[in-house]
């Protein structure tokens, strides 16, 4: 009998599991807000550091010395119970740092995307990848101050969203209201016959 | 053909020469890979099992922040903002208390299976709540 290497823990503490949630969206569309609006800390910062050799994407002319590149992740926190713990991922930039997605969009119950009908075209990226990859989504207007009310049948042609895919008005800002995106997230999710299968690789 | 210079030697002259310099590959003596925690998920969830012992030698500053943020469960990446430290230096350092069995890590549940609706009807009615 190995005294250092038993097989588990002989006692432990009882330990919850994880989920998670993305929030995606274009620059500055309220990611963030809304993670903090329902997350129960302020929202946390993390960062990974990556290779050149990871950032295959990356145009680095002019920089060519630069050979590691950081990205930020915000996220947050929901406890469920003692037994689940929810976290909100904001998902990094669009347009690079794809890999990320894919590890944040691994085993994710479903995503948010965020959009602003001042510019609506920034969402079609993320729309784009997690129908791709058969990520559950569901599209959440930000209805900013002074911006156009679009009607939600505007954005969703405006989208060329699949007719099962809800959109909603929100404001990232209000606990209430973006609770209630999360809670259409997971019953529109929890209805999918493909969720959560296995992303397939990025051409 | 070369062969990689032997990993002892190799972690022994980063640790001696890297002295009181606190740049990430010095808190992880120079690795870039966790010993066994390469499974570490974003939202592994990792719990302290008991408080490092005068025989656990090597355990650093920052192993010793862990061991006391993780009373209660965190994150891999709660860890990581809580230290101000990238994901994969956390990802070798919490390799490191795991070889101790100093932490515990609850894995999520893997991607292939399909998430039991008991969890999403369990994350709905907490949300209900909040």
């Amino acid at each position: 009998m190995d005294f250092e290497r038993s097989d588990g823990p002989v006692v432990g503490p009882r330990v919850p599991t994880a989920t998670k949630i993305l929030i995606a969206g274009g620059f500055g569309v309220g990611k963030t807000t809304m993670v903090g609006a329902v997350s129960e800390t302020k929202p946390l910062r993390t960062e990974e550091v990556l290779s050149e050799k990871g950032v295959p994407v990356d145009d680095i002319a002019g920089v060519e010395q630069k050979t590691t590149t950081t990205v930020a992740m915000d996220f947050g926190r929901i406890t469920i119970s003692d037994d689940l713990v929810l976290y909100l991922f904001g998902t990094p930039g669009q347009d690079r740092f794809w890999f990320v997605w894919d590890e944040l969009a691994l085993g994710a119950l479903g995503a948010i995307v965020l959009a602003d009908t001042r510019r609506l075209a920034d969402c079609f990226p993320s729309v784009d990848y997690f129908e791709r990859h058969g990520t559950p989504f569901i599209v959440a207007v930000n209805s900013f101050e002074g911006a156009r009310r679009y009607d939600i049948v505007e954005v969703r042609a405006a989208l060329d969203l699949d007719p099962n895919v809800p959109v909603m008005l929100c404001d990232a800002r209000q606990r209430q209201s973006s609770k209630e995106v999360l809670i259409a997230l997971l019953e529109h999710a929890r209805r999918q016959p493909s969720r959560n299968r296995r992303p397939e690789p990025v051409q | 053909m070369t062969l990689p210079p032997d990993e002892s030697a190799q972690e022994l002259w980063v640790d001696d020469e890297a002295g009181p310099i606190v740049r990430p590959y010095a808190l992880t003596r120079g690795r870039t890979r966790p010993t066994k925690g390469s499974l570490l998920d974003l939202i592994s969830l990792v719990v302290t099992v008991r408080s490092p012992a005068e025989y656990d030698v090597g355990i650093g500053p920052e192993q010793h922040k862990v061991v006391s943020l993780c009373r209660r469960p965190l994150s891999v990446a709660e860890v990581a903002a809580y230290l101000n430290l990238p994901i994969g230096t956390v990802r070798v350092l919490l390799g490191d208390l795991l070889d101790r069995q100093l932490v515990q890590v609850r894995e999520p549940r893997p991607p292939t299976d399909l998430p039991d609706d008991s969890i999403f009807k369990a994350v709905i009615n907490g949300l209900r709540a909040l």
